[in-house]
Order: structure tokens, then sequence, then C-alpha cells
């Protein structure tokens, strides 16, 4: 049993550069993929707008029946999001670890170029530990 | 003034003791740092081996000022002179130094009396790096070949460095191994000693 469906991390301009489905409920062909991110890119950036309080970050979390999407966004502008089952619960500090892991594999990485797609050994493999054991968390909770 | 009395004031900096240094050092600025050296001698090569080279020839450097600090520092101004005191130097106290540990093993070749590896799991360097499929067998621990050449030619026994991985079963990501291959003449002065 898969709580989380789907990974994506997009660049500051909503390119996706990373994308990771777990389990057959959230796949998606290439295309859809690009488009859920560039989609969500655009809303994000629209919800800065229309928020009526001042100094509003984007979105965090959006509640819809048959999933929920949480959002991290860091302050360079990259955005990290995952979709998942209803009211699964500590996504918010898996999406911090996942962005250690991202600062670390990827950043520190002297062949990844800014903004293009992940291409780094370390980065999943890291990755699917990091899952793992956040299901393995989960189950035992 | 304030501090007179409590520090001894040396007039010439020359006097003053070498200090231990930082003992603990960031390992994120580091890797930054080995990243950006990796990336601007990449702007400047056309292929692979020129890269590899750089990368040791910058790892050259440190590994002659190393054996000179370590010899005043740690060893009372002595310098080993024998082949196994020299390898064990650079296995033990060069490593601790530099990553903070002793490396995993030290082997000789079975396949030539000139061969000598230390391998490790995993090199501090290469810890947050991946190389990508279309490098090959590019390995950035070339940087770390290159303190070891630069230890043994400052030390006298000069020899020819290279850092290889080697696959493990079992394990996903493959072991290095630091290759040594010394010159002819430290084997003939090594046997001259006896």
């Amino acid at each position: 049993m898969a709580a989380i469906y789907s990974l994506y991390i997009i660049n500051k301009s909503g390119g996706l550069i990373f994308y990771k489905d777990y389990g057959s409920a959230g796949r998606m062909d290439t295309n859809d993929s690009l488009r859920v991110a560039s989609l969500w890119h655009s809303m994000h950036a629209i919800s800065q707008q229309l928020s009526p309080t001042t100094g509003c970050s984007g979105i965090e979390l959006l509640e819809a029946d048959t999933f929920d999407l949480h959002c991290f966004q860091s302050l360079t502008g990259t955005k990290f999001f995952v979709v998942c089952e209803p009211g699964t619960q500590h996504m918010e500090s898996l999406l911090k670890v996942i962005y250690e892991l991202y600062t670390d594999y990827v950043l520190k990485n002297p062949f990844y170029e800014m903004e293009m797609p992940i291409r780094c050994e370390l980065f999943d493999i890291n990755l699917s530990q990091a899952v793992q054991k956040d299901r393995v968390a989960m189950l035992g909770r | 003034m304030i501090g007179v009395g409590k520090i001894k004031q040396y007039s010439n900096v020359l006097d003053k003791p070498l200090s231990k240094g930082k003992q603990e050092v960031s390992l994120s600025a580091f890797a930054f740092l080995f990243s950006e050296l990796v990336q601007y001698n990449q702007t400047q090569v056309d292929n692979i081996a020129e890269l590899e080279r750089r990368l040791e020839d910058a790892g050259y450097a440190v590994g002659a000022r190393v054996l000179e600090l370590l010899c005043h520092r740690d060893k009372g101004n002595r310098r080993e002179t024998r082949l196994l005191g020299i390898l064990s130097f650079v296995h033990s106290t060069v490593w601790k130094v530099l990553f903070g540990k002793v490396a995993d093993s030290l082997e000789k070749g079975t396949e030539h009396e000139d061969e000598y590896m230390i391998s490790e799991k995993e090199l501090l360097v290469n810890r947050f790096i991946s190389i990508p499929k279309d490098m090959g067998t590019f390995n950035c621990g070339a940087f770390v070949a290159g303190i070891v050449r630069g230890v043994l030619d400052s030390a006298g026994f000069p020899a020819v460095v290279t850092a290889h991985f080697v696959p493990v079963e079992g394990q996903q990501r493959p072991r290095t191994t630091i290759l040594i291959k010394f010159a002819e003449e430290v084997l003939r002065r090594e046997a001259r000693l006896g």
C-alpha cells in the first residue's frame, strides 16, 4: 500500500526537472507529467497574487476527494510537491528530507547543470531509501 | 594594552609555533568548493583524460604541502625512508588528517611487485558526486590520487598513482581503489636497504 502516488520537482521557471511515481495510482506519461508541473507552477504563482493576506508564499496543501497534494517551495523558487492518498500524515517533513537530499546529491554534483532535469544516481538511491523509511514508519504508526 | 602579559608576544612571525589548525571543516563547504574545481577544469579541457590529469595535478600540490606539514607537526621532523613506512604513513596519518579516518585497507598487488593499493568504500571527495553514464570510468578520486602522488614524490618515492572504481558484489556502489605503481629506482633502493 503506497501512501505516496508521485513526486515532482520543478525549477523556478516551472519546468519539470524530476518526476517519480510510486505505484500505478499516480502514474502519468511524460506529457501529462509536464502538463501537471506547469499547471501547478502557474496555480502556485496565481495564488500568491490572489491571497487576501499580504506576504503569502503560495499553496502548501491541496485537498481533493481522491488525493492530497503537498507542496514545499525553497527560498530559491524550486518547488517540491508530492501527490498522495487523502489524509497522509507527515508529508511536510518528508518534503524537507527530500529537499535536503536535493541540496546534497544534486547541487553538490559538479556534473549537474542548474535548472536541468536531474540525472543523479546518488539522488535516486537516497530518495528511494527515504521514501521507503517513511513508508515503514507510517506502517508502524 | 589589552592582552599584554597573558599571551607571549612573538616579534617575528616565524618564531610563532605552528598551530594545530582547525580540526573540523564544513563538509558542505568543501563539497561545493571541490564541485566548483571540477566544473572549472571541465571548461578548460576537451576530453576526460585531460580532466583527470588536471585534477591529479591539483592534488599533487596539496600532497607536497601536506607531507611537509605533517612531518613537522606530527612526526617531529622525521620522514619515512622505507617503502612500507611511507605507505602506512599515507594510509593512516595522511588519511586521518585529510579525511578524518584511516583508509579502509592497504594491500600489496598480487600480479606485480611494484603495485600497492589503498582502498576505500567511498572517498570523501566522491560522497555527493554521481558520474554521468557518458563519462565512462572517470573518477573524481583522481584528485586524491594526485595527493598521494604528491606525498610519495616529495618523500623520494616516485610513483604513478591512479584512482579506479572496483565493483563489489552485493553493493550497489563500487569501491574506490588508489593504485600505486612505484618506479624502478624505488624498488632497487628498497632491495639494497634490505
